[in-house]
């Protein structure tokens, strides 16, 4: 061992001291801080005669933990290859990628090792061939969701400042975490600023003080910890419960949290939650034990909504004998649920961030997310104790100091597709010597193409969709139509994929496989960390080096923009300069200087660096925060990280209070609003600035267009799941599947790569020396099955065929199956797109179909599946 | 005497995050701590064994996860078995010396618990030291204590320091119990809410005229177990059970009885 020395960094799974061999070029441990005497005091609440303090050590994710078998894996990409076969100037033999000739580096076979001279000048060469040939509209960026951690690197930031310069087209990413908030809820109350999710701000202490119930539906957040936020929740958890605040789970899997805490679960059948709310909304108007205060001078579309419910107008009463038949479920447990309910002050929540993830994801999630509105508008909505609450969200740090998430757009000063107003790039570029990289073609003027329809951009004429990306400037926004390819905008000629894997996240994944092998794409480029899932079908693999091997900047668990308020789920607002621990490995370099390698060539270097590296460019973000405040460039260099103190004469502003109490807008929501999103800046984003059981935004949405979409109806209602068991497909595939956000992983990242998370038992399981992803399965469904434990199993519909590792279990109703999304390895047995995969894509199965017609969101969470043990 | 050192695991607080079984692989691989532990290959060896249980039935189950590291048993069975090989140093961890354990496939067989793994790569028995090199202040560390237990965001496992006569009444206190413990009672690992993981349960829920029947007495035959007032959806549940045979009544009157090996949902009784 040689000489160790500590550094700060920041990871998706939460900030961290890695100690580092500095002889060796070696990471030696990841590790959780311990806060000091040097850092600020830490927030206290005082409740219900019990003072709560958090610990003063953070908490991460395993994957943060485990990210030394990650960077130090074989499975990294050390230098530039090319596939065997692929000949830019001549035969490009596009059909056999994924299925590469024999030959090549044994770590990278049918790849042979090239130059980054040669790298570089081959995609430079062909950006400005295709450019002159083509025009605008040629070359398509694709980023994965979640690339490496740090406010530079991540892809708002520097590919959006190389993407923009150069004018290649984005392929935009669909909301995919809030899809029926985003297509639904925003209907039913607004929020577009927030997807459609309801504002988080100071809800902890509320909750403390005054819940006396908690119903997590579709909630887990010990699995999901609030997204980036390691485990530093958990606590807050734990003191709700010595409350004796009681908890309640709706899930279809007996999750994390509901083994830690919960005091009554129910599965209701996948894609039946909005039936079970109809139903305890029937049981509050029976025993009159609603607000009624609020229903009359807070909410619209009141008595339509009410006369459904009743079965007035469609002659089915929602009692909770109908919901228990349609959810099978006990009645009686429903009524008893709608009864402690309305007795209790409870709080609901709906996800990760408030709401996001889970139910919102399948194929009723709409439905889903309006009746979780719905609900909270029968029970009053922000008044003490009752309100939607992830128990995530929502601790008393500072939320005025101001420090930037990556959806500010870092050094490219680009906010266009991430929600935020442009108030980073004021601070960070003076217009003088530093310049911001607006977009100038992926606007919703110029050409985009939405990631969910790439391989149909590519393989069919022409495709028609609805909404921008994060589509969430205005309720509108959604509603505008879009097609590929754009008027006066060429086909795609180049498929620039930065980092990751979509075949392990979206619908129907096969489509994507299939796309690769084909003339239709002429060209394919990777700039990845590691040689797994899509980049083993590029032609041209640019080696990126991780956030360990480089500077970057960033705060904890901050992501802004869409995701504003996410920095109040670590306990501590912990900023870091994510400091250089290593040298990059072998020829691997950091994304920014790959791209200002590319921009060199282009004639863009200039223009790109403004003759800055990474730690320049960290030190520029220094100074545009409020990071001078507490400590000076130097002294951060030197330590690292700072926290920012606790203000203790901050006013507390608990989300949405002031919609119940009829103010202005207190929250620090309101420096996310545009002035317009509100009608004389009173009430919520709808017409009404109510909250719309009967929503005037798509009612004038149809009433212009012309368009009929009963998957999403003008009033908040129940309706079959188009993935569900009234479904014709049930016959066949008679397994519903339900496939939420990881807990092991983060999305693709962190999965696969040799790390040490594939040795987690309940992540992935080894059979004869191959590491299967895992499906649980209900012990009955099994048995009729001849399925045992561990058995290897092959989950299929029309879609494609998964083999995976069954888990037999109780967790889990009969006819359901659980299996996590977002594997990284993608392992065709035979033709790419065509064959088994024994990588784990449970995508593969799940439907490529949009929410609803002029619902443009993905639903993936649900699959109609059959289950066989797998003899190949 | 100096203080010993101990893992307490409280099997109520853990939810399989994999925080401990992972920082144990960060710790040992690619890092070789010699002469306390030669490195940890990739994959494999599971010196932090995480086991999980379910119990009970559809809709009404439990799930519970035991992470299981070396006990560090006192007196240790593989320290009877090779006492050339196996020390326990004063503050009670339990070490193989790195030489002699090379190619002694014997240590993994001895210990009842399986928490002796071997390192093929390296040809050599290995096992948790409890990050001894940590404590000793060897391994260019700004912690103090077993990265397991540093690592742990939930409090289910902590790291303890202290004389035997106060760990013993700390033992008493909080009803921490040796797993296994025909194997070994004594030494520096030690469980809190174990029954969690060794015992079984009785639940079901009631149901009077179509209503979840709350705040009723439900009573168990066939164990020294409390009277309990059902629930709010009308469940009840009669956990720390031994396999055996049981009777569960109602004001009084038998709805069940039966023999359980394991537990129990008996599902929903009109009462």
């Amino acid at each position: 061992m040689g000489k160790i020395v500590r550094k700060a960094q920041g990871t998706t799974g939460g900030s961290v001291f890695v100690d580092v061999d500095v002889d060796e070029n070696k990471i030696v441990r990841v590790y959780p801080m311990d806060l000091t005497d040097e850092d600020p005091p830490s927030w206290e609440i005082n409740a219900r005669g019990r003072n709560f303090k958090p610990p003063r050590r953070t908490t991460c994710n395993v994957f943060t933990t485990g990210y030394k078998s990650l960077v130090h894996s074989d499975k990294r990409l050390l230098y530039p290859l090319k596939r065997i076969g692929f000949d830019v100037n001549g035969e490009r033999n596009e059909e056999e990628r994924g299925t590469p000739r024999p030959g090549g580096e044994p770590n990278y076979p049918g790849y042979e090792r090239i130059s980054w001279e040669e790298a570089l000048d081959t995609v430079a060469n062909e950006i400005v061939r295709l450019k002159r040939e083509y025009g605008p509209g040629a070359i398509i960026a694709e980023p994965s969701s979640h690339h490496l951690w740090g406010h530079l690197g991540y892809r708002h930031s520097t590919l959006f400042r190389f993407m923009n310069l150069v004018g290649i087209t984005y392929g935009e990413h669909n909301p995919d975490s809030w899809e029926g908030w985003f297509w639904g809820a925003v209907h039913s109350w607004g929020m577009s600023n927030k997807l459609g999710i309801p504002e988080q701000w100071d809800l902890l202490e509320d909750c403390l003080e005054n819940c006396e119930m908690i119903v997590f539906w579709a909630a887990d957040p010990e699995a999901t910890t609030g997204s980036y936020g390691g485990f530093e929740t958990h606590y807050r958890r734990r003191w709700m419960k010595e409350l004796g605040i009681k908890m309640v789970f709706i899930d279809p899997y007996y999750n994390h949290t509901a083994g830690l805490i919960s005091d009554k679960w129910f599965a209701p059948q996948l894609g039946t939650d909005a039936a079970m709310a109809a139903a305890i909304i029937y049981q509050w108007l029976e025993d009159d034990t609603y607000d009624h205060w609020f229903v009359e001078n807070r909410v619209t579309g009141v008595e339509e909504f009410t006369a459904y419910i009743k079965g007035e107008s469609d002659g089915v009463p929602k009692t909770p004998e109908w919901a228990a038949e349609e959810c099978k479920l006990e009645a009686c447990e429903i009524r008893k649920l709608a009864r402690e309910w309305a007795a209790h002050k409870t709080m609901l929540s709906a996800g990760g961030y408030g709401g996001m993830g889970g139910a919102c994801r399948g194929a009723s999630g709409m439905e889903w997310a309006r009746m979780m509105v719905a609900l909270m508008a029968f029970q009053g909505i922000g008044k003490p104790g009752v309100n939607i609450f992830s128990t995530t969200q929502g601790a008393p740090v500072d939320t005025n100091f101001y420090f930037p998430g990556y959806g500010e757009g870092g050094i490219s000063g680009d906010p266009e597709n991430s929600g935020m107003l442009f108030r980073l790039g004021y601070k960070m570029f003076d217009g003088v010597t530093s310049m911001p990289a607006g977009s100038n073609i992926n606007t919703a003027a110029g050409v985009f193409i939405p990631r969910l329809r790439i391989p149909e951009c590519i393989l069919d004429d022409k495709v028609e969709w609805r909404g921008k990306g994060f589509a969430g400037a205005s309720i509108e926004q959604q509603f505008t139509k879009y097609k590929y390819p754009a008027d006066g905008y060429a086909r795609m000629q180049m498929y620039y994929k930065y980092g990751g894997s979509m075949i392990g996240t979206m619908g129907a994944t096969n489509r994507y496989a299939r796309m690769y092998r084909t003339k239709r794409l002429p060209m394919v480029v990777n700039q990845a960390v590691w040689f797994e899932g899509e980049t083993q079908f590029a032609d041209i693999i640019l080696p990126a080096c991780t956030n360990f091997e480089r500077w970057d900047i960033s705060e904890w668990s901050n992501c802004g923009g869409y995701g504003s308020g996410a920095e109040t789920i670590p306990s501590h607002r912990i900023i870091t300069l994510q400091q250089k621990c290593i040298e990059p490995l072998g020829e691997s370099k950091p994304d920014y200087e790959i791209f200002r390698a590319l921009a060199d060539r282009l004639g863009l270097g200039g223009a790109f660096s403004e003759g800055k590296d990474d730690l320049d460019w960290c030190k520029q973000y220094f100074y545009a925060t409020d990071l001078p405040k507490l400590t000076t460039w130097e002294e951060f260099l030197e330590r690292g990280y700072v926290v920012v103190p606790v203000d203790p004469d901050r006013k507390r502003t608990p989300g949405l209070r002031w919609f119940y109490e009829g103010r202005e807008i207190d929250t620090p929501s309101a420096t996310r609003y545009r002035p317009s999103d509100q009608i004389a800046f009173k009430g919520l984003q709808t017409q009404s600035g109510k909250i719309e059981l009967v929503s005037s935004s798509l009612k004038r949405f149809y009433e212009t267009t012309g368009e009929v979409d009963e998957g999403r109806p003008v009033m908040t209602q129940y309706l079959h799941s188009w993935e569900g068991h009234h479904t014709e497909r049930f016959k066949t595939y008679p397994i519903a599947l339900v496939a939420p956000h990881p807990k092991h992983s983060f999305h693709t990242h962190s999965d696969g790569k040799d790390g040490f998370m594939i040795d987690i038992k309940d992540h992935r399981v080894e059979v004869d020396g191959f590491y299967y992803w895992i499906i649980r399965i209900n012990s009955k469904d099994a048995e009729a099955r001849g399925i045992k434990d561990g058995d290897l199993v092959k989950a299929f519909n029309d879609r494609g065929e998964v083999i995976l590792c069954a888990q037999v279990t109780e967790r889990l109703a009969q006819g359901t199956a659980h299996s996590y999304m977002a594997s990284a390895e993608y392992k065709p047995i035979g033709t790419p797109g065509d064959s088994p995969d024994r990588g784990g894509c449970v995508n593969i199965l799940s439907p490529k179909e949009y929410l609803s017609k002029t619902a443009c969101g993905m639903a993936t969470t649900h699959s109609l599946i059959q289950i066989e043990k797998w003899e190949g | 005497m100096g203080k010993k050192k101990y893992l307490v695991i409280d099997v109520s607080r853990c939810h399989d995050c994999n925080n401990c079984f992972v920082s144990c692989k960060d710790e040992f691989f690619m890092n070789s701590w010699l002469p306390y532990s030669d490195e940890q290959p990739r994959h494999g060896p599971r010196w932090m064994n995480i086991e999980r249980l379910e119990r009970g039935q559809y809709p009404r189950v439990d799930v519970c996860y035991l992470p299981k590291p070396c006990q560090h048993c006192s007196p240790a069975p593989c320290a009877k078995a090779f006492p050339d090989i196996v020390t326990t140093r004063e503050d009670g961890i339990v070490m193989l010396d790195t030489e002699k354990a090379k190619g002694q496939r014997g240590l993994v067989d001895v210990c009842p618990y399986g928490a002796i793994w071997y390192n093929e790569e390296k040809d050599v028995a290995q096992k948790c030291i409890l990050c001894a090199h940590i404590l000793d202040g060897n391994a260019g560390a700004s912690i103090c204590m077993p990265r397991c237990a540093h690592c742990c965001p939930t409090e289910a496992l902590t790291y303890v320091e202290a004389d035997e006569e106060a760990f013993a009444k700390r033992i008493a206190e909080e009803g921490l119990e040796r797993y296994k413990s025909d194997f070994s009672d004594n030494g520096q690992v030690w469980y809190k809410n174990l029954y969690r993981f060794t015992k079984h349960f009785i639940t079901g829920g009631l149901i009077k005229d179509g209503e979840c029947a709350d705040g009723v007495k439900v009573t168990l035959k066939g164990a020294d177990a409390p009277e309990q007032l059902s629930g709010d959806y009308g469940d009840f549940r009669f956990d720390g059970l031994d396999p055996g045979t049981y009777a569960v009544l109602v004001d009084g009157k038998e709805i069940w009885s039966g023999t359980i090996a394991e537990s129990l949902n008996i599902g929903n009784i009109n009462i």
